[in-house]
């Protein structure tokens, strides 16, 4: 297939031209019956792996294996954000390097990504929380990303539409990080997607893994809708699906699959500038680029593999988002939806989750 | 989401304090080992369709109840005191 460069040159043509320039992104090939390597799951995570193989290591004879379509699962029902301001060991190194491939992947894939480093600011409501973020902007400055601390003042004049005299939470500052902001999620599975067909990598859409055979300890392949697909080494990015993947290997997982929602309005002019997160709250908020503010709160608490959550969280969101901004109540909520997430058992963030 | 709890009835799940799984309720005897303690507290079967949970009546008698439910459609199977069903075990 030929391959095309997106360009401002061939939006322009393409333009002139009635759009009919334009190519499909990738291949729609029938699976192979072997490859070095089998990746489950057609999210960013398995995409990207997919990618870097190809890339960075000149493995190609690799296949993407996505039960529906690719970007389909959680990548595609995020909200969006990107960040590096996170403290723990293990954890906070891993988020610094992914928002620096963010910041070159648009280059890198030559693919629109949307990156917008609007600047994600966290609140703090007392003294021991504006300590706790001091120390944890020196952290993040210590790994070489960017934190600001800024005093009741500051934060009033960048973001004077929040409560500050809330009763329970008023606001006493917070700590920004202005590389972090938003990315659009699919895109970048799309550019990923893109990138890694272009080296040779098969992606094959609409291919459950139903099974792994595995003969003395050593797995040969994997079983899918598709007809047994040979592989030298298999990798599973199935987000919320872990559990079930792996338990077809034999493998028990700490892990419990839990329902995250997330809730847009209709468009409104621009009004929210940044990234705002009300830990406090269990709330967070920014404005997409058609308008909609885009929000959401914490896991519904339960486990779940309903694509949806119930209405007590709703409510909870709802009602810490106009504890943080009052004027919010006068949008209107037009989607919810929700995502599920592997989390592990002390509910802290499974690598898959990122937000 | 609601559940019938045994002694109160029909009530909305607020009321309610989730905990996790029903498995909870085998705690390994205290010399059992670091494999049957990371089995207890750490593995899951994680299943898609009926999961045997924990919850606890925090708003109303305060009871321990072992629900199952599907965690596909959240669509509870059933309902019964933690105790009742300790005490059938032994
Ligand atoms: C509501 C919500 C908000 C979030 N907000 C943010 C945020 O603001 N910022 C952020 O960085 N992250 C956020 N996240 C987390 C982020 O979306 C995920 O970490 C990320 O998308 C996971 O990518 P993935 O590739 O691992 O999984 P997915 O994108 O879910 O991909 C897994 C794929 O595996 C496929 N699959 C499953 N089983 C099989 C099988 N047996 N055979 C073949 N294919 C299979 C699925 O169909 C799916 O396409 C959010 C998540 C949710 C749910
Ligand atoms: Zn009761």
């Amino acid at each position: 297939m030929e391959k095309m460069r997106y360009s401002g040159f061939q939006v322009l043509l393409n333009g002139l031209t009635g759009n009919k320039g334009w190519r499909p992104m990738w291949r729609d090939p029938t699976p192979k019956s072997e490859y070095d390597v089998v990746i489950i799951g057609g999210g960013g995570h398995g995409l990207a792996t997919a990618y870097y193989l190809a890339r960075k290591y000149a493995i190609t004879n690799v296949a993407v294996l996505e039960r529906g379509y690719l970007g389909g699962g959680n990548v595609g029902r995020n909200t969006t954000i990107v960040r590096a301001n996170y403290m723990l060991e293990g954890s906070s190194q891993f988020y610094s390097h992914s928002l620096k491939l963010w910041e070159g992947l648009e280059r890198e894939l030559n693919y629109n990504t949307m990156l917008s480093q609007r600047g994600c600011l966290m609140l703090g409501h007392s003294d021991g929380q504006m300590d706790a973020l001091a120390r944890r902007g020196n952290m993040m400055r210590m790994q070489g990303d960017d934190a600001e601390l800024w005093g009741r003042d500051e934060t009033r004049r960048h973001v004077p539409y929040l409560d500050f005299d809330n009763a329970r939470f008023p606001i006493k500052g917070g700590l920004m990080h202005w590389r972090g902001g938003t990315a659009r999620h699919d895109a970048v599975a799309w550019g990923y997607a893109r990138g890694a067909d272009r080296r040779g990598v098969d992606l094959i859409q609409n291919c459950e893994v139903t099974g792994f055979r595995i003969e003395r300890g050593r797995v040969l392949g994997v079983e899918t809708s598709r007809g047994f697909i040979g592989a030298g080494k298999v990798g599973v990015s199935v987000a919320g699906r872990s559990s079930q993947v792996a338990a077809m290997a034999g493998l028990r997982l700490p892990i419990e699959s839990h329902v995250l929602q997330a809730f847009v309005t209709e468009g409104l002019k621009p009004v929210i500038d940044n990234v705002i997160s009300f830990g406090m709250g269990h709330f967070y908020i920014s404005q997409s680029d058609k308008g909609g503010l885009v929000f959401g709160g914490d896991l519904d608490g339960y486990n779940s593999y309903a694509q949806r959550g119930n209405l007590p969280m709703a409510e909870h969101v709802a009602e810490a988002g106009m504890a943080l901004m009052p004027m919010i109540g006068k949008a209107r909520v037009l989607r919810s939806w929700g995502g599920i997430m592997d989390m592990s058992m002390g509910l802290a963030h499974y690598r898959q989750n990122r937000h | 989401m609601r559940l019938k709890c045994p002694l109160c009835g029909d009530r909305d799940a607020r009321e309610f304090h989730y905990r996790g799984a029903a498995k909870l309720m085998e705690r390994p005897e205290a010399g059992a080992g670091e494999a049957a303690f990371y089995d207890y507290v750490y593995l899951r079967e994680n299943p898609v369709g009926a999961n045997s949970e924990l919850w606890f009546h925090e708003l109303g008698c305060r009871a321990w109840l072992c629900v199952s439910r599907d965690v596909s459609s959240h669509e509870i199977l059933s309902v019964e005191l933690a105790d009742a069903v300790k005490r059938g075990q032994a």
